[in-house]
């Protein structure tokens, strides 16, 4: 077991390290650099392009490039491109903003495709079951900039409130209870746009499970038994057809980064995925770099966290 | 009855069939094909619908209006009405989804190729191959630790990281898209070779001597391209929206390209005043989408002998 664990977690670490180096190549070698952001300027002069290129060490050999972008993040001195701040205290607030946001969306994707997928899969072929097959497919069809753009439409038409950025601008005087009220407003409603695509999947995949188990024979066996059918599925099915999810759980980290751009865009949400925009936009190579490296460390640590997990909820792995 | 008179493909479309959701999805899709062959041959070669006309004269026209009496009479739209309005250009909104139908579906096949393309070729090296040894590690176990590397990468993120710092270009776009989703391909075929290598058909063709090329390609791949084929069908769909997302964040295909993600995202800064400009691409891509998706779901379906023998 142990053993397991420390030559998986060594081989992770490789893996890291691989990302980490195709990372970088990706973006350094892809045309456009920090310098060019703006060629049109006519202030521009050949010399400060170099003398820029000079402080962030775009003259030198990319390996060596790698090496400085190591050593500045480990050491923390890792300073970006466009507005000389450290890096990792300023990813680290996004984070904190997006934290929020990513864990009301997990919480709402979890608590709603599970009795969604049960449901449907206990009904196989019932109007419910082929009712919600349509609205999960709808649902994962839209473009989720397109459904947000409506729902934004909505719910300030409807209920009167505004749900642009993190909160509401002039409630500082306000009671505690209504600027609550007025942060809760801002966070629900990207956060259900962010869990629509997420509910979708997950109910297919848990109804697909559901189903794949519901025709084993244990539970053919469970049934023959006498049992009543709310302990046949909900104590013998559905805890064989939860198994699959603990591994799910380590690939839902990255959408933390990857999959909140656009929300975070539109509802104009100071957190991570809006960061890495920016700093695409403005070529900030340590901020573009760094959000992907701790996006791919998290994965790792999640699918990590899952192998784990996997092993201690089903007895049947042995991890050797 | 005779049992076994279908083939394998009656037998499907036969299960297919009775899934109606999926049906509607495959007549939308053939429909689909037809109206983006159309927008090629009737915008690029025969310009009857010109997406390209700027008419400053009927800016923001609501669907089915009539062309002003102003315009110059090569400027006309065809039947001197817009059917489904005109944008901030006064441009033929109907031309556009029409061009655009073409760009969108290529986008996502010519992505989808490229991705299944990789995924069939690792995931049947490392299937078929995967015993054999370079150097330290088995093939089956560098293949599979790389694609372990691609889909550590948050993969939006990283397309949209390359797509900005690339030069825009629709190829360009097409190509990264399909650089980054082929990993799950590589798993269902890598799962499905590993599982066929030991049947005995497979068996049976290796001691008769046939080439490895022969036994891949005719014997092994078609048993293995059932799940290929449903996750290239939902991968479409995927490709369609990410390409709209970009268009949304601005880094989507560039004018004098129209797909329907451009288009959607220009509208969404006229939302009040011309709805249709919003509404209408978002609808379009909503239908299509969903579409691949059934035809996909009753594919896999049709297709599951679990879930079959329940029917």
């Amino acid at each position: 077991m142990w053993s397991y664990i420390f030559r998986n977690l060594l081989q992770r670490v490789v893996l890291l390290f691989i990302v980490s180096v195709i990372a970088h190549s990706i973006v350094l070698l892809a045309p456009g650099e920090p310098s060019e952001v703006d060629p049109s300027n006519p202030r521009m002069q050949p010399e400060d392009i170099a003398k820029i290129r000079a402080a962030f060490h775009l003259d030198d050999p990319i390996h060596l490039q790698y090496y400085y972008w190591m050593r500045d993040l480990m050491t923390g001195e890792l300073k970006s491109f466009k507005d000389s701040q450290p890096v990792l205290p300023k990813i680290w607030d996004r984070f904190l903003n997006s934290l929020p946001l990513f864990m009301c969306a997990t919480l709402l994707v979890w608590m709603l495709a599970f009795p969604a997928g049960i449901q449907a899969a206990i009904r196989r072929g019932s109007a419910y079951d082929r009712g919600s097959t349509f609205i999960a497919y709808t649902l994962i069809s839209v473009p989720g900039f397109f459904l947000s753009y409506i729902m934004i439409l909505w719910v300030v038409d409807w209920f009167g409130v505004p749900v642009i950025g993190m909160r509401t601008f002039g409630m500082e005087d306000a009671s505690p209870l209504y600027q609550n009220m007025d942060k809760i407003w801002h966070l629900v409603v990207p956060s259900i746009m962010s869990a629509i695509a997420g509910i979708a999947i997950l109910s297919r995949y848990v109804r697909s499970q559901m189903l794949e188990v519901i025709s084993q024979d244990y539970v053919r066996t469970a049934r023959a038994k006498g049992l009543d059918e709310d302990t046949v599925i909900y104590h013998h099915a559905l805890r064989n057809a939860l198994l699959p999810f603990v591994t799910l759980f380590g690939f839902l980290l990255p959408g933390l980064i990857g999959g909140s751009v656009i929300f975070e865009y539109i509802f104009a949400w100071p957190g991570l995925g809006r960061l890495g925009y920016e700093a695409i936009l403005s070529r900030d190579f340590p901020v573009i770099l760094t959000i992907n490296f701790i996006a791919a460390a998290l994965t790792l640590a999640g699918t990590f966290l899952s192998d784990i997990l996997y092993a201690v909820v089903d007895p049947r792995i042995r991890l050797e | 009855m005779t049992v076994q008179s279908e083939t394998p493909f009656q037998e499907f479309w036969r299960l297919f069939k009775t899934d109606r959701l999926a049906l509607t999805g495959l007549i939308i899709l053939i429909l689909l094909i037809i109206a983006a062959i159309a927008g090629k041959v009737l915008t690029e070669w025969f310009v009857i619908f010109d997406p390209s006309t700027v008419r400053l004269v009927d800016k923001f026209l609501p669907p089915l209006s009539s062309a002003s009496e102003y315009l110059p009479i090569g400027d006309m739209p065809k039947f001197g009405i817009y059917l489904l309005g005109t944008d901030e250009l006064g441009r033929d909104v109907f031309a556009r989804m029409l061009q655009g139908s073409f760009v969108s579906l290529s986008i996502g096949f010519v992505a989808v190729g490229l991705s299944t393309f990789i995924g069939i070729l690792f995931g049947g090296l490392a299937g078929y191959y995967g015993n054999v040894r370079l150097g330290v590690m088995t093939v089956d176990t560098l293949i599979m630790r790389f694609t372990d590397i691609m889909l550590c990468f948050p993969t939006f993120f990283l397309i949209l990281t390359v797509v900005a710092l690339l030069p825009p270009s629709i190829y360009n776009i097409m190509i990264v898209i399909g650089l980054t989703s082929w990993m799950g391909t590589t798993r269902f075929v890598r799962a499905e070779f590993l599982s066929l290598r030991e049947q005995d058909f497979v068996i049976a063709a290796k001691s008769l001597g046939l080439p490895a090329r022969t036994i891949i390609f005719r014997h092994m791949l078609p048993n293995a391209m059932a799940p290929v084929l449903i996750s290239a069908i939902i991968g479409v769909a995927t490709a369609i929206l990410t390409e709209s997302g970009l268009s949304f964040l601005g880094f989507g295909v560039q004018p004098p390209y129209a797909t329907w993600g451009n288009i959607l995202a220009d509208g969404r800064s006229f939302i009040f005043d011309a709805p249709w400009l919003f509404y209408l691409p978002g609808i379009a891509i909503l239908v299509v989408v969903l579409a691949f998706n059934l035809v996909g779901e009753g594919m896999q379906e049709a297709m599951n002998p679990k879930l079959r023998k329940n029917s």
